[in-house]
């Protein structure tokens, strides 16, 4: 047993290494950051002029919400139907919605940038059909747009998991006692795919609340971000490099993510039956 | 877009002479060289080490700050920068410059009088101008009206005639300088009143600006996506090879004039290595080839003798004085300024 014990320590110390060196170490950075000034002194300044992005920070999660709720709604059907496909037909469409990941995030992106654009490529379509043609193209809406197209997968993976999982004969003894459709939905498959609905909000909220590539290039650097300000901060676009305010914005955008992710956590424990999801 | 694909190629190509030249083995020296990208002709890295023996290890940056940011953190040393004027006065400032021995840059004797000793590099001992380049607006001139660029000014930035179809830069310093400029104020100023007066101005602009951008300019000018931007003259003749329609002026108000110049790292340890490049880049075979594939001016005369007439002609590239009376050159500004520019711009990304 003590020899299985020191194996197992030993297959496990190469991920302690890398989650200290280049989570605990990059962490610690951001929290030494947050609390000093340029010449290394304790401050609380930081963190006080946290409170002038407060419209900004309300901004990012209300896109983030909007993304992560449209990805829930689209997601959760095309999910189901998947699992409802036999075995090697599930393999195939699991695939293709895993497909755009192949290719860099970014160049999707800018693709979008030129599809969406005034003279982009679906105006020309509407137009050479004798439509009006739209302007979406550095809105909101078109930040919105480019989140729910790049995080759409991490939605549909985790609840398509789930669903998987539940047993068909679960279903069939609802129907056995009586339940309909509606009822089987909202009493058996719902219930059960909580852990599933949890991963996937987790996993489109995260990158979605912290993203300032889409709001650049599909916002037209019009729709500013939290993401966008902390990368100011470091890369000193905005004139000067600030690493402690940047920092102590990472910082509270850190601890967002946590309080949101461990609410969720909750919730998942008090209706959820079981495990199943990714990202627990 | 474009230039970024030209810089990835370019660092391919890069990458393929210095791993050809590797290959060569020998004690030689190898030169860290720090430059912008897409801004030196292909082959002239080869060229060096044929004629030199020293290998260069060449990598890009975007920006000023960037390679600010990457020195001052100690992250990588390198031999040979080319950073703006305005930059170059702070790292004097900050003593992470070499004075350079010229006697080892015979080349220097072709650069122009007027584009040595400037208030950057006020006694020129750090510094050997590269490119040299001004800020101009462009425009579509088969959508633009004629009356409201008559004026040749910053105004148009802000026609609401063409709102939803104007770029704008998404870089504070530049940004600022145009407003201060529209407003009649210099780019240089300290007066935080004027940058308040400058950032309301910003603020007006807004609501008309289809979007914020830096290298999406050439996609967007090219498609005729947006129809009026201000950029640097040096990408006009880049433009006009994908939309002939593409114009430009220099604004009366006066443009921002820049200069990129070659200068020694302090911690280089090949500063003769080092000074033999900066040479090697000022002679004129090299020089030509350089200004013909960048497209940005030169400082060199006698490579700008040998440039083709069209180019050298062209009032918006190479200008004569007189349209640059108004023309100012960054300086660094003093930190509290640097501040408050860097609070103004991001109150008036966020709101």
């Amino acid at each position: 047993m003590n020899s299985g014990g020191v194996g197992k320590r030993l297959t496990i110390a190469p991920y302690t290494l890398w989650m200290s060196v280049f989570v605990v170490v990059p962490i610690a950075l951001v929290i030494y950051y947050a609390f000093t000034d340029g010449h290394g002194r304790l401050t609380l300044e930081n963190m006080k002029s946290i409170a002038d992005y407060g419209k900004t920070f309300f901004m990012s999660i209300k896109l983030a919400l909007f993304s992560t709720a449209i990805c829930l709604l689209a997601a959760y059907p095309v999910a189901y139907g998947i699992s409802r496909f036999e075995a090697r037909r599930q393999q195939t469409t699991i695939m293709l919605v895993m497909l755009p990941m192949w290719m860099n995030f970014l160049i999707r992106t800018y693709a979008w940038m030129t599809i969406l654009e005034g003279n982009g490529l679906i105006n020309r379509l509407v137009r050479a059909f004798g439509g009006e043609g739209f302007s979406i193209i550095n809105t909101n809406g078109a930040v919105v747009l480019g989140m729910v197209y790049n995080f759409l997968p991490y939605m549909i993976l985790p609840i398509y998991t789930v669903l998987t999982k539940i047993d068909k004969s679960t279903i069939e003894a609802a129907q056995d006692l009586g339940a309909n459709k509606a009822s089987i939905f909202r009493r058996v498959l719902l219930p059960m795919s909580v852990p599933g609905i949890i991963s996937g909000i987790t996993m489109v909220f995260v990158p979605a609340v912290s993203t300032f590539v889409i709001s650049k290039l599909l916002g037209g650097g019009k729709t500013f971000l939290i993401g966008d300000i902390i990368e100011n901060y470091f890369l000193g676009n905005t004139g000067s490099v600030d690493y402690n305010i940047g920092a102590a914005l990472s910082l509270v955008l850190m601890a967002l993510i946590l309080i949101s992710t461990t609410v969720m956590n909750h919730f998942d424990k008090d209706m959820g039956e079981g495990g199943g999801g990714i990202v627990g | 877009m474009k230039k970024k694909v030209l810089s990835a190629l370019l660092c391919v190509l890069v990458l393929l002479t210095v791993a050809a030249a590797s290959g060569c083995g020998g004690k030689s020296a190898v030169l860290n060289v720090y430059n912008w990208g897409v801004y030196i002709a292909p082959g002239v890295i080869k060229q060096f080490k044929k004629e030199t023996g020293i290998k260069v290890n060449y990598t890009t940056y975007d920006s000023n700050e960037a390679l600010y940011s990457k020195i001052s953190s100690g992250a990588a040393s390198y031999d040979v920068i080319v950073p703006s004027d305005y930059m170059i006065s702070r790292m004097i400032e900050e003593d992470m410059l070499a004075e350079l021995n010229f006697d080892n840059i015979p080349n220097f004797q072709y650069i122009g009088d007027s584009y040595k000793s400037l208030e950057y590099d006020s006694e020129n001992k750090y510094s050997v101008p590269y490119t040299w380049g001004n800020t101009v607006i462009f425009y579509d001139k088969t959508k633009v009206d004629a009356e409201d660029i008559a004026e040749q000014s910053i105004d148009l930035l802000w026609n609401k005639k063409y709102s939803g179809q104007i770029l704008m830069f998404d870089n504070p310093r530049d940004a600022f300088g145009l407003a201060l400029k529209k407003l009649g104020y210099s780019m240089n100023t300290t007066n935080k009143s004027e940058w308040e007066a400058a950032a309301a101005e910003l603020k007006a602009q807004k609501p008309l600006v289809q979007a914020y951008v830096m290298d999406q300019i050439y996609d967007k000018m090219i498609s005729g996506e947006a129809l009026i931007a201000p950029y640097y003259a040096g990408d006009l003749l880049v433009m006009q090879a994908d939309n002939p329609n593409i114009e430009c002026y220099i604004p009366k108000e006066g443009a921002n004039l820049f200069a990129d110049a070659m200068c020694v790292l302090k911690t280089s340890t090949h500063k003769a290595e080092a000074e033999m490049f900066i040479n090697f880049m000022c002679r004129t075979d090299i020089a030509v080839k350089n200004a013909e594939e960048i497209g940005y001016a030169t400082p060199q005369m006698e490579a700008r003798s040998l440039l083709d007439p069209s180019i050298t002609s062209n009032r918006s590239i190479y200008p004569p004085d007189e349209d640059l009376v108004n023309a100012e050159i960054f300086i660094n500004l003093p930190p509290d300024i640097t501040r408050l520019q860097s609070s103004l711009w991001t109150d008036i990304k966020k709101d």
